[in-house]
């Protein structure tokens, strides 16, 4: 069978400086990638590759009829655009010609409410938000879907529901899922393949043997990689807070 | 006659002006918007000197500053806003130059052309239905672009092409206004009118409706007072969306 995703050699660069290279990967169809790094390290970058957004040298193959859904890190609407989701959801409807009961199905996979997707998008809480976006990469029914840090904005209880989500949909929908996380417990639990980058790729391969203490030193240097573990996450969280409310 | 061909194009011409504003606003271009109705003003100069229609000059420079600002909008914003304020400010000191008359500096820069010629009401009333109906068929790509580029991107949405539509658009807008407002305060009627509905509006559908409704109330409410009184009409247009916008910050906003 045909990989659902295979990318060799793949190299960006903005204004002639390098911030990716040397990055291959190979995927299946109803696999679960976890693509990790410290801050800058080209996860995004390689994300809008994979999206054709960016120009980019090396090749990137989909299997034929992919169908990608994609939910990215942060939005930067307007807090008092009067746009709310169920206008979002029926504008690619229409779009995509599909009918209404596609909107009602991703409504409820996602858990939202009639409340919810009618309340303006800028009065929403960091997890509903984060679930309408992902209800819209789910409408038209992609094969694969990809999130960009899809808990960044969400607060410790909501986060286990994402990643809930996440898995169920890849579980249960038999959708490829590619996750950019922060979150190593997530990776050893839910992914099935990890790429990490540090700008080059560094590592690929199922987690339990591509993550070798070696390949975590390379990514956040000596002995810092004990952070990205759950255990110490409530002060992750304490951070992530202290963030929003600046 | 004549005057109820006029009514007609300044609703037409107001409404497609209210509705364009309204997705510059939720755009957040709603300045680069401004501007653009000043890259006319050289064009307007133009048409005096070489006895061309006022909208053949008008719009043919307006067509060229859409392009540049088309392309500027792909670069980083700190750069393209620069450069949209010289583009601003250059028109308009290129367009005094133009102009020597100062009756006519005055009626490019404000409105008030005489004598509606049938030619002009056909491109108005045209214009502005075209704009209504292109902006209702663009509506749903408009709405997930500006929401999020990325998003439509990977929506399959063309999000470069339908800028350049949106700004084509806004360029017709204040063509078919141009001659109740002038280029110097046709984009006060894209601006005020959807500031004044998002003051008063919380869901998508009352927003563009409302946007148009001020618009067009604008228009025909200054139009009338101007009439009346022997003031600029232009100018009476613009003070009569002002004290909506006025009324509109009494409303509590959520």
């Amino acid at each position: 069978m045909q990989p659902a995703l295979t990318a060799l050699n793949i190299e960006v660069s903005f204004d002639g400086k390098n911030v990716l290279e040397n990055v291959s990967m190979e995927l299946d169809a109803g696999e679960s990638l976890a693509v990790i790094g410290p801050n800058g390290a080209g996860k995004t970058v390689f994300l809008r590759a994979l999206l054709g957004m960016i120009p980019y040298r090396g090749t990137i193959t989909w299997a034929p009829k992919t169908r990608i859904g994609y939910v990215p890190q942060k939005i930067d609407a307007d807090r008092h655009l009067p746009v709310n989701f169920k206008n979002l959801f029926a504008a690619k409807a229409s779009i995509l010609k599909l009918p209404a009961a596609d909107i009602e199905e991703v409504i409820k996979i996602v858990g939202l409410n009639n409340n919810i997707i009618t309340t303006s998008v800028g009065h929403l809480s960091g997890g509903e938000f984060q679930r309408g976006l992902i209800a819209f990469a789910l409408l038209g029914k992609p094969s694969v879907l990809i999130f960009d840090e899809p808990t960044a904005s969400i607060d410790v209880a909501g986060e286990e529901q994402i990643y809930d989500l996440i898995h169920r949909l890849q579980d249960a929908q038999g959708i490829t899922t590619i996750v950019v996380s922060h979150d190593l417990s997530f990776v050893y639990q839910y992914a099935t393949k990890v790429l990490c980058l540090n700008r080059a790729g560094v590592c690929f391969g199922e987690p339990d043997i591509a993550l070798t203490p070696e390949a975590l030193e390379k990514l956040y240097g000596p002995h810092k990689y004990f952070h990205y573990f759950n255990d110490s996450h409530s002060d992750d969280h304490r951070a992530k807070n202290h963030d929003i409310q600046q | 006659m004549a005057s109820y061909y006029s009514i007609i194009l300044a609703i037409l011409a107001a409404a497609a002006a209210g509705l364009v504003g309204a997705f510059a606003l939720m755009k957040r271009t709603i300045l680069a918007g401004d501007v653009m109705s000043h890259i006319a003003i050289p064009g307007l100069g133009l048409a005096l000197l070489f006895a061309w229609d006022p909208l053949v000059g008008g719009g043919l420079t307006l067509f060229l500053g859409i392009l540049i600002i088309w392309q500027l909008q792909k670069k980083t914003e700190l750069s393209a806003e620069a450069a949209i304020g010289v583009i601003f400010a250059s028109s308009v000191a290129l367009g005094a130059l133009l102009i020597h008359s100062d009756e006519a500096l005055v009626d490019a820069l404000f409105g008030g052309f005489k004598n509606l010629t049938p030619a002009e009401f056909a491109f108005g009333a045209g214009a502005s239905i075209l704009i209504i109906v292109a902006l209702w068929l663009l509506r749903n790509k408009l709405i997930i672009s500006l929401f999020s580029p990325e998003l439509a991107i990977s929506s399959g949405i063309n999000v470069d092409r339908i800028n350049l539509w949106y700004l084509l658009l806004f360029g017709l807008a204040i063509l078919a206004n141009l001659r109740f407002l002038g280029a110097l305060l046709v984009g006060s009627l894209i601006i005020i009118p959807a500031a004044v509905s998002r003051q008063l509006t919380h869901s998508l559908g009352t927003f563009l409706t409302t946007s148009v409704i001020v618009s067009v109330l604008s228009m025909l409410i200054g139009t009338f007072i101007a009439m009346h009184y022997n003031l600029d009409t232009g100018a009476t247009v613009v003070v009569t969306a002002a004290a909506f916008f006025v009324l509109s910050l009494f409303k509590k906003k959520r």
